[in-house]
């Protein structure tokens, strides 16, 4: 037990100063660790520790932002990078703090274990001398003996679930409740010490990873599937779950009126599944709020967006390109850009710039270019605009998938294409067919193993520190003793560990009780 | 009744709110503006010590007792009664207002910031008054109690205000029951600790001038508006003793609303912990209240710091529920701000 807290109900003798010397020191050192003062430094360092985190960009959030963060501030951002700014909750220093909070938790805890498992067996102590010192106390004079009183008292304190000790040497008991304060209170702080084992296990064994997929592909767990993916130190790709799956269809709903028009209504992805290669598949429905769980493996809806379908004839007229692209969506009503690559085309490479718009407008703006009017897919369109030359696909430089390197490519025109139709291109380099718009789910799929048990520790904190706040350690020692009159005075008094707010009304009801109809005159103070 | 004429309610009630609780701010003040001038706590201490003297003294010193109680008798509590009526009536009017705002929506009524104010003023009226029912002294909370609920009334009407709508897809699910409830009510409680704490703050700073003899107390006592107002407040004990059981019963509620937060972007987010704004602040308002706890069975810290951190605490909570929203963006930006 920490040397400076207040507990009225200890009975132990305070703790001496330690001893000089080494081990003296070390102990010295233990003891201001574990001390509640340190705790409460810690607690209050870990609360304002925790705050960088919510002003800056987390690369573990959202390293795109980072590194915008990077481009507006080229000074500073070096700096704060140095104090790890951008990864505060994984930083050393927030590991540091939330470390020696364990440690002086735990220094906290395991003598109190000790000392909790001796007040279980231990008897209440003996009955003050002077009752009427404690902060609770009330008495009555009753014509039973002082024996006959205390039979009452011991068996009313037992009947209302206190642990009673009959004194020997005099007319009183000791009794003593709410040992579940404790229990509750160490629960708690293990429980703490659960949820950071369970984190920790998490991060060291999980993984997370984003894959897009359109409608009529399919994924398989492997990691070159994935197009973003982070792991723990101690993941191996060995551990993944070898289930795929094939995106049936995608179907988003927008409202279509009032206030938030254009505003997602909501979305599910229709999937067949193959646990596991050779399994039987599954039809299963994944959607906000209802991931698909293989065997802990989860998979997440996270968003969708539009993938234009296009069929490519080169010059020669053979099909160069077939397939559908996803499209970055730019605006909540989806207008959406993309681009389309077609190295085997010949004479020329071919690329396109794509914007997409699901509800093209009547009148396209020269201002703004092409922007949708509503996020579903009511009046299609595809804009583009067409180059040839040289993708520069074998520069060896890692290219975006979304966008276009016209470096060395000519513009060779533009065209606003509808569902089915084609574009002849100019100077017989081939055409273009706008064979329809797909829809792309973006998933996430992670796999968490300490979960579990985060979750145990949470419950358990959460029972654990209600039944330290709620329920009340309290002593209540009865005195019977003969007052002029021949009678029997009897007194109730009690003293609890935190407050005594309830403590009063309670010695008030138990008095009650045990006075009974031998009663003559209860009074209070 | 359609949904818009329902909506149209609710908005119409809000409105009486403010009104009623209006007056029953003014009641409050001037209930705090009429008392005869001394703190009725301890005038109830005072009795029950004349009382014991009485029969200690025999019949000798009767006259004397009898006088003094009747003065203490005298302490005028009709504008605290009114306040109390109006705060009543403004606490139906409003929970009203939350449920025709639900029923118009056909979901939970705190699907966004205006509405999340709305039912976290119920759940902080609501505390306070179940609260007046279990110890008569919390009445003296009324004034500051009102003010913050107004306040909050206020910022909703005019800077939050969303009209009733359909979902995001992300908060389409029971866990909008269970978590948001569990914070809203937390919100409630939080609040009426906080009114506690700041006004333990002004009888403790009285209690110590006391002490010290810088001020002698009573009608004639010299000090400023504050001493003025604590000799009208209920003890500091009391007032502490307010905040910790307030506070003791928010902050598991607390830690429950986080956890099952934390269940519930397991699901939509795919991942139970993300260090979020909302989260990151959440995390820190609880672990400002971990240390309240902490501070109030330490020895130095008892009192006045302690109060202080669960000011410090609140301070958190009101960041993490509208400067959040405010000054981050993050995955819990909805609703119009």
């Amino acid at each position: 037990m920490p040397t400076d807290v207040i507990d009225p109900l200890q009975t132990e003798e305070p703790a001496r100063p330690p001893a000089i010397g080494f081990f003296g020191g070390l102990r010295w050192i233990w003891r201001q660790l574990t001390s509640m003062r340190t705790a409460l430094f810690l607690l209050f360092l870990l609360a304002v520790a925790a705050i960088p985190g919510s002003v800056f960009p987390q690369r573990g959030v959202s390293p795109l932002k980072v590194g915008e963060y990077f481009q507006d501030h080229p000074t500073l951002a070096p700096i704060l990078d140095n104090f790890s700014m951008f990864d505060v909750y994984a930083a050393p220093w927030f590991a540091a703090i939330y470390l020696l909070l364990m440690i002086s938790l735990a220094g906290c805890i395991i003598p109190r274990c000790v000392h909790y498992a001796r007040a279980m067996t231990a008897k209440p102590p003996p009955t003050p001398r002077n009752l009427s010192r404690l902060p609770a106390h009330t008495s009555f004079t009753s014509t039973s003996t002082s024996d006959a009183s205390i039979e009452k008292a011991a068996a009313t304190l037992r009947a209302n679930g206190f642990r009673v000790r009959r004194m020997r040497d005099e007319a009183s008991v000791a009794a003593e409740k709410g040992y579940l304060h404790e229990f509750g209170n160490l629960v708690f702080h293990v429980a703490l010490l659960v949820i950071l084992v369970g984190v920790a296990w998490g991060s060291l064994f999980g993984f997370r990873g984003t894959v897009v997929v359109i409608e009529e592909e399919g994924f398989a767990n492997i990691l070159t599937q994935y197009d973003d993916f982070t792991a723990g130190r101690r993941f191996d790709p060995s551990m993944f779950a070898r289930f795929s799956f094939e995106l049936d269809q995608f179907d988003a709903e927008f409202i279509a009126s009032g206030p938030r028009l254009g505003q997602p209504a909501d979305y599910r992805a229709d999937v067949s599944l193959t646990p596991h290669p050779g399994a039987e598949t599954t039809q299963e429905v994944i959607s906000v709020n209802h991931p698909l769980n293989i065997d802990g493996t989860k998979v997440f809806l996270l968003g969708h967006g539009y993938a234009p379908r296009f069929t490519v004839r080169d010059g020669e007229g053979n099909v160069a390109y077939q397939g559908a692209i996803a499209a970055l969506p730019q605006d909540p009503a989806f207008t959406s850009t993309t681009a389309v690559k077609v190295p085997d085309a010949q004479p020329q490479q071919l690329g396109f710039n794509v914007t997409v718009t699901p509800t093209a407008p009547f009148e396209v703006s020269e201002e703004t270019g092409p922007k949708s009017m509503f996020p579903e897919q009511d009046r299609p369109r595809v804009y583009l605009g067409a180059w040839a030359g040289d993708l520069g696909l074998d520069s060896g430089v890692p290219q975006n998938i979304y966008q276009l390197d016209t470096t060395s490519m000519e513009q060779i025109g533009r065209k606003e294409l509808a569902p089915g139709e084609t574009w002849e291109l100019p100077d017989g380099l081939g055409s273009i067919t706008f064979d329809g718009l797909a829809e792309f789910g973006n998933f996430q799929i992670a796999r968490d193993p300490g979960r579990l048990v985060a979750l145990v520790g949470a419950v358990a904190a959460i029972l654990g520190v209600m039944g330290s706040l709620l329920i009340q350690r309290r002593r209540v020692w009865v005195r019977a003793s003969p007052d002029e009159q021949g009678r029997t005075l009897v007194t109730v008094a009690g003293l609890a560990r935190t407050d005594a707010a309830g403590l009063s009304a309670e010695v008030d009801r138990l008095a009650d009780e045990i006075s009974g109809n031998g009663q003559s005159a209860v009074s209070k103070e | 009744m359609g949904s818009t004429s329902l909506a149209e309610l609710s908005n119409l009630m809000v409105y009486a709110t403010l009104i009623v609780l209006s007056m029953a701010v003014l009641c409050f003040a001037l209930d705090l503006g009429v008392g005869t001038g001394r703190r009725r706590a301890v005038q109830a201490q005072e009795r029950r010590a004349l009382v014991q003297a009485e029969a200690r003294a025999g019949s000798g010193g009767g006259v004397e007792v009898r006088q003094r109680i009747e003065t203490a008798d005298v302490v005028d509590e009709r504008w605290a009664r009114i306040g109390l009526s109006l705060s009543t009536l403004a606490f139906l009017l409003l929970a009203a207002a939350v449920v025709a705002r639900g029923i118009s929506a056909g979901r939970p009524p705190w699907g966004n910031m205006y509405e999340f104010s709305l039912a976290g003023a119920t759940a902080a009226m609501g505390v306070w008054l179940l609260l007046v029912r279990r110890r008569k002294e919390a009445r003296e909370l009324g004034l500051l109690v009102t003010l913050a609920v107004l306040l909050i009334l206020g910022v909703a009407v005019i800077v939050l205000y969303t009209e009733s709508a359909q979902l995001v897809p992300a908060l389409k699910s029971y866990w909008l029951w269970i978590h948001v409830s569990a914070a809203i009510i937390a919100s409630g409680i939080f609040t009426v600790a906080s009114v506690a704490s700041a006004l333990f703050l002004i009888t403790d700073r009285h209690d110590r001038r006391l002490a010290s003899g810088a001020v002698t107390g009573g009608v004639t006592g010299a000090g400023g508006i504050l001493d003025r107002l604590a000799e009208r407040l209920p003890s500091s004990q009391s007032l502490d003793r307010v905040a910790y059981q307030m506070i003791a019963v928010a902050f598991p509620l607390w830690f429950f609303a986080i956890v099952a937060g934390a269940i519930w972007a397991e699901g939509a987010w795919g991942r139970y912990w993300g260090w979020d704004p909302k989260e990151t602040w959440a995390f820190i308002t609880l672990v400002i209240y971990a240390a309240y706890l902490h501070a109030r069975s330490t020895a130095g810290w008892r009192g006045r710091p302690a109060a202080v951190i669960a000011l410090v605490g609140f301070a958190a909570f009101l960041f993490s529920y509208i400067g959040v929203n405010i000054f981050f963006f993050g995955l819990h930006s909805y609703g119009g701000v």
